[in-house]
């Protein structure tokens, strides 16, 4: 028998539930903005650390085009995720869309990582319920969240260090699964440059173009010299 | 009133330029990139990419977070932050790790240590 959608999503419950609760605090004592806007971005953004990252954009009143870029950036890994299940997902009809946008890194890992052992049918059937039970879960949190930190007085100041702490939380993930240390540095040290020449407001977008230039340039010197043996081994061959 | 309304339009904006970027970070590769899975230039994207950008947003945004002047010499963020290394490196649980930076720099602004 396979496990119900709600075993399998019970760890991120426990995952969600928490950090969903930290963003909706976070969200109503940074800023002066309803609480409930805190669970509309559950259900509307649905994306752990862009809302997040959220929260430090609309305290600085960032320019629309420096949020646009740095949250697509922030969430380019969700265009691999969606590589990897180009696939999987075919055939899924009118819930192909809502499995799409509910494409988080915990959704992933686990309909990426789950026996599949029913029809197609069922199994998508199964993958859409997993997705909407774990957006639930994210929203609760959000909204208890927003209205604790909304009716609670207390102390906040510092509280955004949480973000900071997320992303090394993630970074370090990020290195666990790839095992090599080469994009980290390449990020420090963009990180380091964009912060030497530039000013706040452009630092962000400044590490990232470093971040994207060397990669393609490295990607291209690869390619180049793939291209260059295989001439070689044409012309002495 | 005008301050107000300035504010919700901002908000509004800035929500829809949210759901727009994250969305589109989900939908394009089913609607672009059905042929393309294989594409070498997007494999050495996909798999140096994430990792660097976000080591990226942790310094920059750690570098805001602290204190630069003398004595302090950001010592105020650091130590939070390589307490978050640490715990994550020792448990794995990302909120244990959270939450385990997230205090120590909550109770070092609030009291004033450095």
């Amino acid at each position: 028998m396979t496990p119900s959608a709600f075993r399998l999503t019970l760890p991120i419950l426990f995952g969600y539930l928490p950090l969903g609760m930290a963003f909706g605090v976070l969200f109503a004592t940074q800023l002066d903005y309803p609480w409930w806007i805190a669970p509309l971005m559950g259900v509307l953004v649905y994306a752990g650390a862009a809302q997040i990252l959220a929260v430090s954009l609309l305290a600085a009143h960032a320019g629309l085009l420096e949020v646009f870029i740095a949250m697509f950036v922030l969430n380019a890994r969700h265009l691999f995720y969606g590589l990897s299940l180009l696939g999987q997902f075919r055939g899924a009809g009118w819930r192909k869309l809502y499995l799409i946008f509910g494409l988080t890194d915990e959704t992933y890992s686990l309909l990426t990582s789950r026996q599949r052992t029913e029809t197609r049918e069922q199994e998508l059937h199964t993958d859409f319920r997993i997705t909407l039970l774990n957006q639930l879960y994210w929203v609760v949190g959000c909204a208890a969240g927003g209205f604790l930190g909304h009716s609670v007085a207390f102390n906040s100041t510092g509280i955004e260090f949480a973000l900071i702490a997320l992303f090394i939380v993630l970074t370090i993930e990020q290195y666990k699964a790839l095992g090599e240390t080469f994009p980290l540095w390449l990020g420090a040290l963009a990180a380091g440059v964009a912060m030497a020449v530039l000013p706040a407001p452009h630092q962000l977008i400044g590490a990232i173009v470093i971040v994207s230039l060397v990669l393609l340039l490295q990607y291209r010197r690869h390619r180049d010299a793939l291209t260059r043996n295989r001439s070689e081994e044409t012309t002495h061959g | 009133m005008a301050e107000n309304l300035f504010q919700n339009y901002y908000l509004s904006s800035f929500i829809a330029v949210t759901v727009l970027a994250t969305f589109a970070t989900r939908i394009i590769p089913f609607v672009f990139f059905e042929r393309h899975t294989e594409h070498p230039l997007i494999k050495h994207l996909g798999r140096y990419l994430p990792a660097a950008v976000m080591a990226l947003l942790a310094i920059v945004f750690l570098q805001r977070s602290a204190t630069w002047s003398l004595p302090v010499v950001g010592l105020d963020a650091l130590i939070p932050g390589v307490l978050v290394v640490l715990v994550h490196l020792w448990r794995s649980n990302a909120l244990l790790s959270i939450a385990a930076g997230t205090l120590p720099y909550m109770a070092i602004q609030q009291a004033g240590l450095f």
